[in-house]
């Protein structure tokens, strides 16, 4: 299959460069030998390959969404309902959006101030013997599967909160947001816990990198003014540090984004939005799809494409702004080299 | 202000290896004095155990004692942050802090000793920056990056840092070898007027500059590879380039080895 795709593509490379520019001769004389003509093949085939593969998601989503939403009679961003097999079908993804972005933010908030000082201490606090077995940690934290946290959110996690609920509730419920009736800890606020453990080792991993890799010249410069090791990492470390923990991040919330499975087992879902982070309710993109999908009609089943549409495109929009900052972070770090 | 250095019986360890041993000398204050000999003779990492850095490398270690006047810098209850305070470091490579300005980075130690009104920071940054001769290029651009400054320019501005917290040594640990040989003659100049402040230790591999900026020189060799460095004399900077009373001293400067 794969090879049938690239075959076609190869014959045209020697005859089209002939009358182009040198270095396009180059390149062609390069790939006459046989070894280097399939390999040529083979990669360029998988890099074409990657393009149609996005490219057939991408139609795919937007034509049965089109379908879905030129039946929609409810506005689709906006709307609080979902109720795509009624007559006339409504729908809208403005309670999973929500859902979706706060539950992210919260784990965010957790997780990103968790995991630079879990990648301080391995590389700036931890003796050696310690951090290495830190590290492999958190290696493996990150390959637990996530129906495994969905179980242990579900059976651990949730019946403990109900302790941290009451006292949010006690200290913080005046604003609002941390207002708890009592209800099932099953909230946007226990999901948002659950996704930031799920990310924390991404983070925490990409972050390390980065601070090993800060120039040890640097790090002399404060320590030879007189600086503690925490002046060291103010002065030194974080500054040079800060793209990188930032896309690392992105990788994390990329990632919270579209966690299905943990968050559909965790959270008790309702189509409204609340204002307390601590109710019970709420959705987000991938659970609902998850929850609905098995018993949606076929125009369920669109409405939901419709909606993993928007989440596709969140993610796209999340990711590359992380590549936007890692590539910034580039042009610095060589302007100095 | 400038203090005397009094080493003695001074050994430096990397894990078990031993690196430098039995190391005595005596630096007077307000006078420069240059360190010369083979590459791995133990001379930076001497250096490096006057303000206590030797001992953030991974495994390093140090026996004996440093006397800054009468205060043993390897004394217990001495903290080794206040030791760097007093003994300022400049290094082979310009290192600024590639994230602050000219200005942040020249005030960078001062904002770590403690509390400065917005007024006394220019004050001292501009005295420094003064001190450094790096002030005429720089004050209109006090807000950019230190990172933009050339080479020359970057080692001063990491000059001026050091003493703007009015250390009591200077320590410089080949400060010019990553310089041109205009901005080496700018750095040469400098240490001539900073030794009126400043007691000024420099490592260097250059010969002629050792002649041209120290008063004393200290001489470092080692038997072999895998054997400790050791101080072979320390002697009048005129007398070693004349007359050295050690035989390895006068083949060493004249290029017979190393």
């Amino acid at each position: 299959m794969d090879i049938k795709t690239h075959q076609p593509t190869v014959p045209p490379t020697p005859a089209a460069p002939a009358p182009a520019a040198p270095r396009d001769k180059r390149a062609a004389r390069g790939a006459t030998r046989p070894g280097d003509r399939i390999f040529l093949g083979l990669s360029r085939g998988s890099g074409i390959f990657v393009l149609a593969l996005m490219a057939a998601i991408a139609v795919f989503l937007t034509y049965r969404a089109s379908i879905a939403l030129s039946e929609n009679e409810a506005n689709f961003f906006t709307s609080f309902e979902w109720n795509p097999s009624g007559v006339p079908p409504k729908f809208g993804v403005a309670v999973l959006a929500f859902g979706t972005v706060v539950s992210s933010i919260i784990a965010m908030a957790i997780a990103v101030p968790i995991a630079v000082g879990i990648a301080l201490f391995i590389t700036h606090y931890a003796p050696r013997r310690l951090g290495g077995p830190i590290a492999y940690v958190i290696d493996l934290l990150a390959a637990v599967p996530s129906i495994v946290y969905g179980l242990w959110g579900a059976l651990v996690l949730v019946p403990h909160l109900e302790g941290l609920y009451g006292w949010l509730d006690d200290y913080l419920g005046w604003t609002g947001v941390f207002e708890w009736n009592d209800g099932a800890p099953r909230s946007l606020f226990t999901v948002g816990i659950l996704l930031a453990i799920m990310i924390l080792p991404i983070i925490t991993n990409v972050s390390r990198e980065v601070f090993r890799q800060v120039p040890r010249m640097h790090e002399e410069a404060a320590l030879a003014l007189g600086a503690t090791r925490w002046e060291v990492i103010r002065m030194s470390v974080l500054p040079f540090g800060r793209s990188g923990v930032i896309s690392a991040s992105m990788l994390g919330l990329g990632r919270a984004l579209g966690e299905t499975m943990a968050v559909a087992m965790v959270l008790s879902s309702s189509f409204d939005i609340n204002a307390s982070l601590l109710d019970t309710g709420g959705g987000t993109f991938a659970q609902n799809i998850a929850s609905k999908f098995n018993e949606a009609t076929v125009t369920g089943r669109d409405a939901l494409i419709a909606s993993g549409l928007v989440l596709f495109v969140i993610t796209l929009l999340v990711n590359g702004a992380a590549r936007m900052i890692i590539a910034r972070r580039k042009e610095y770090s060589g302007a100095n080299a | 202000m400038a203090k005397r250095i009094d080493v003695s019986g001074l050994n430096a360890y990397y894990g078990s290896f031993l690196a430098i041993e039995d190391i005595s000398m005596t630096v007077e204050p307000r006078s420069v004095t240059a360190f010369i000999g083979p590459s791995g003779c133990g001379k930076s990492t001497f250096l490096r155990t006057l303000n206590r850095m030797h001992e953030v490398t991974p495994g390093g270690r140090v026996e004996g004692k440093v006397l800054l006047d009468d205060e043993n810098l390897y004394g217990s209850g001495i903290d080794p942050v206040a030791v760097r305070r007093e003994v300022g470091m400049v290094f082979q490579r310009p290192n600024p802090f590639p994230t602050m300005s000219v200005y942040d980075n020249v005030a960078a130690g001062l904002r770590l000793n403690g509390k400065y009104k917005k007024s006394e920071l220019d004050d001292i940054v501009e005295k420094s920056l003064k001190g450094a001769n790096l002030w005429n290029e720089v004050k209109d651009r006090l807000n950019k990056p230190g990172s933009g400054l050339s080479g020359g320019q970057q080692q001063r501005l990491c000059i001026a840092r050091a003493i703007a917290v009015e250390p009591n040594v200077l320590l410089m640990d080949e400060p010019c070898s990553a310089l041109d040989p205009i901005s080496t003659l700018a750095i040469e100049d400098l240490i001539g007027e900073l030794k009126e402040r400043f007691t000024i230790v420099i490592v260097t591999h250059n010969m002629q500059q050792a002649a041209r900026v120290s008063d004393r020189t200290a001489f470092f060799n080692l038997a072999a590879v895998g054997q400790p460095g050791k101080l072979i004399e320390i002697d009048d900077t005129e007398r070693i380039f004349s007359n050295p009373s050690v035989q390895a001293t006068e083949d060493y400067i004249s290029g017979r080895f190393g």
